[in-house]
């Protein structure tokens, strides 16, 4: 039922609104015929505007509250996350997995060239985002440098292949392990940090590396890049720009289920429960024995090494490379899927990486207000969602030898 | 008797503070030790010099491991080095890891004790499997013992705050110590749920061997539980002995009453 009290709350809003707003959306002085223009319809659309979203706003906001009375109230709400109640569901999962799966695997033959180029800078973020969740999801170190560790790969490979004429396939591990050498290299001088000032110095990181390849001529050309990186060949065939493209796509989605099951498999290990207790409590965490130092360096190394591999990839993909690529902004950028798509989560992650970097394509015509509804979506997200698209689900371990051992 | 522990002049300055200051104390085996004081004495940062999280300024810390009689010093060593030696500690502010399940919060204890790297973690072998089995089975055995079991897969922070105060216990006791250092257990007890940690206390001494050095404000909990009993005044130590003795020295009386004065 919509109350009175709501309809006026409402109303009060949009007068308020329509008041802020006056003087640039109503007043416009035309300098030239020295008049000034009084333009009431958009006072109109500002009020009935700002009533709309208030109206929603309020509703949200009172299904939240209610989501929490009920929560702290101990009833069973029946509200289990959606992704855990499908991922419950074998029935819906499986046929589920295998659609996902054929629909991946014949992608870029039912579409463009253009799309499967769209996907593949997708996939890339996927492996990025899943990096970045093993130091911010799970080991809560707030990088704020990570595209650093992507330039390294990226740069790894076009500097290999000039001077060395190293293909793909060998610059791939060389790119992993250089990236696991810089994120150790950065992870001891930090070790000692936490929180904001991490943040910083991780922030500092990044634009370090950036400057570097952009001033160090002899090195890395500069701002100009490197240009004519080759890309993958398959089996010493060199494919055509079309079938590379798809070729690209297909190793893309190969590391990436790699990754997947590398970060799955380290969640649910010792190293990954250490990592999660360093975030929730590093005193504690070190009283019970776990090295804090080691646990960190293992965290920020194993992120550094896809986010490398990553770069390796980037290279490839588009055949050349300069620091322009790997400003701040891909760090935030990277930082946004994981906490958008939810700490922790893989399934949450490759959502995210999907919706942030996918969305923004497909809307192309809507362009110009990219950065408004970006601003938008993070805003309400945090509010409603905290937890990302889809929340992690932390596993439940099974007891049932143990409990019959005790019997007997 | 056979000490486990033995702090020697142990001293402690934060700048020009002198917080501890020429301390001894000694816990035998399955004995039960208490340290008391008034607020601000200097206890918790005791506890904090013993198990590396402060180094201690001057003194020695020498701990006697299973059945050698040759110390071993341990000051200034890392927290989580302690640990792996065999002292086992819960803080005064619970210090639970809120967004873990009650079973992998024990199953922390047990990480000093395994031995999967993150090779192991991605291969998954034979050893990792049989690994993480063992430390499940164990962890949850630890789990009835102290009477959490049916909370196994319940979050850290949904639990009553008493079974928080047990479950920080247990996460100790994982770490399979010989030594379990209490900071305050019974902090914001009931009088029933001190009852139970009295027992809980006194049956991890005697089932399982584990000597116990705590600090406590709860006097029944003290003098019932300790043989021993430690008081430290402003950094330093004023009395000790058996509660009997304790309880009756009016140097105690003073510190923590005042002195009587005649109107």
């Amino acid at each position: 039922m919509i109350k009175f009290n709501e309809i006026k709350r409402a109303f009060l809003v949009s007068i308020w609104f329509m008041f802020l707003t006056f003087p640039i959306m109503v007043i416009r002085v035309n300098p030239v015929e020295r008049i000034v223009e009084w333009r009431w319809k958009n006072m109109i659309l500002v009020g009935i505007g700002s009533f709309l979203l208030s109206f929603v706003w309020n509703y949200l906001m009172k299904r939240k509250e209610l989501g929490v009375k009920k929560t702290e109230a101990g009833e069973e709400t029946g509200t289990i996350p959606l992704a855990q109640r499908i991922l419950g569901e074998k029935r819906i999962y499986i046929p589920g997995l295998v659609a996902i799966g054929v629909f991946t695997m014949v992608f870029p033959l039912i579409f463009s060239m253009y799309q499967t180029t769209i996907m593949t800078t997708a996939l890339i973020y996927v492996m990025l985002g899943l990096g970045l969740n093993i130091v911010v999801g799970l080991a809560g170190l707030l990088d704020l440098g990570y595209v650093a560790f992507y330039a390294v790969g990226a740069y790894a490979y076009a500097l290999l292949n000039y001077h060395f004429g190293l293909g793909f396939w060998m610059a791939l591990p060389i790119g992993g392990v250089l990236g696991a050498i810089f994120g150790i290299l950065l992870g001891f001088p930090v070790l000692r940090l936490r929180g904001d000032y991490l943040a910083i110095v991780t922030l500092g990181f990044g634009e370090i590396i950036r400057i570097i390849l952009e001033n160090w001529n002899e090195f890395s050309f500069g701002p100009s890049g490197i240009a004519n990186i080759p890309r993958p060949s398959l089996f010493g065939i060199d494919l055509s720009v079309h079938s590379s493209i798809i070729y690209i796509y297909y190793i893309m989605i190969a590391l990436c289920l790699f990754t997947v099951f590398v970060v799955n498999r380290l969640q649910d290990s010792r190293i990954g429960r250490a990592w999660i207790a360093l975030r929730e409590d590093e005193v504690a965490c070190e009283a019970m024995g776990i090295d804090k130092a080691k646990t960190k360096l293992t965290a920020f190394s194993l992120g550094a090494t896809w986010a490398s591999m990553a770069g390796v990839m980037f290279a490839a993909k588009t055949t050349f490379v300069n620091p322009a690529s790997f400003t701040i902004w891909e760090s935030i950028m990277i930082l946004c899927i994981v906490v958008l798509g939810g700490m922790g989560s893989i399934i949450g992650v490759i959502a995210g990486a999907l919706v942030l970097i996918l969305t923004p394509e497909y809307l192309r015509a809507f362009s110009e207000y990219r950065m408004l509804a970006f601003g938008t979506m993070l805003v309400v997200m945090m509010i409603f969602r905290p937890g990302g698209f889809i929340p992690n689900v932390r596993r439940v371990y099974k007891f049932e030898g143990v409990k019959s051992a005790d019997k007997s | 008797m056979e000490p486990v522990l033995k702090v020697q002049n142990l001293g402690m300055n934060f700048g020009g503070l002198r917080a501890l200051d020429d301390l001894d104390l000694d816990v035998d085996k399955n004995e039960i030790v208490a340290l008391i004081g008034p607020n601000g004495a200097g206890k918790t940062t005791f506890f904090n010099c013993i198990t590396g999280i402060y180094p201690p300024t001057d003194g020695d810390v020498l701990i006697f491991t299973h059945g050698s009689d040759r110390p071993e010093r341990i000051n200034g060593i890392k927290p989580n080095r302690v640990t792996e030696k065999g002292l086992a500690r819960t803080f005064q502010n619970i210090r639970l890891f809120p967004n873990m399940t009650v079973l992998e919060n024990v199953m922390i204890g047990r990480h000093c004790r395994m031995h999967a790297g993150v090779l192991g973690a991605i291969l998954r072998g034979k050893s990792t499997i049989k690994e993480e089995k063992k430390a499940v089975e164990d962890s949850y055995a630890i789990l009835e013992k102290i009477g959490l079991a049916q909370f196994v897969d319940e979050f850290a922070k949904n639990l009553p705050y008493g079974a928080q105060r047990r479950l920080e216990i247990a996460r100790a006791m994982a770490t399979e110590p010989f030594l379990l250092l209490l900071d305050e257990p019974a902090a914001g007890m009931n009088p029933n749920e001190t009852q139970e940690l009295d027992e809980l206390i006194k049956q991890i001494r005697d089932e399982e061997g584990i000597s116990i050095l705590l600090i406590e404000h709860d006097m029944k909990l003290v003098m019932s539980l300790s043989d021993r009993i430690f008081v430290v005044d402003y950094g330093k130590k004023i009395a000790q002995g058996t509660p009997e003795e304790v309880r009756n020295n009016p140097v105690v009386i003073k510190a923590y009453l005042g002195e009587e004065v005649d109107a």
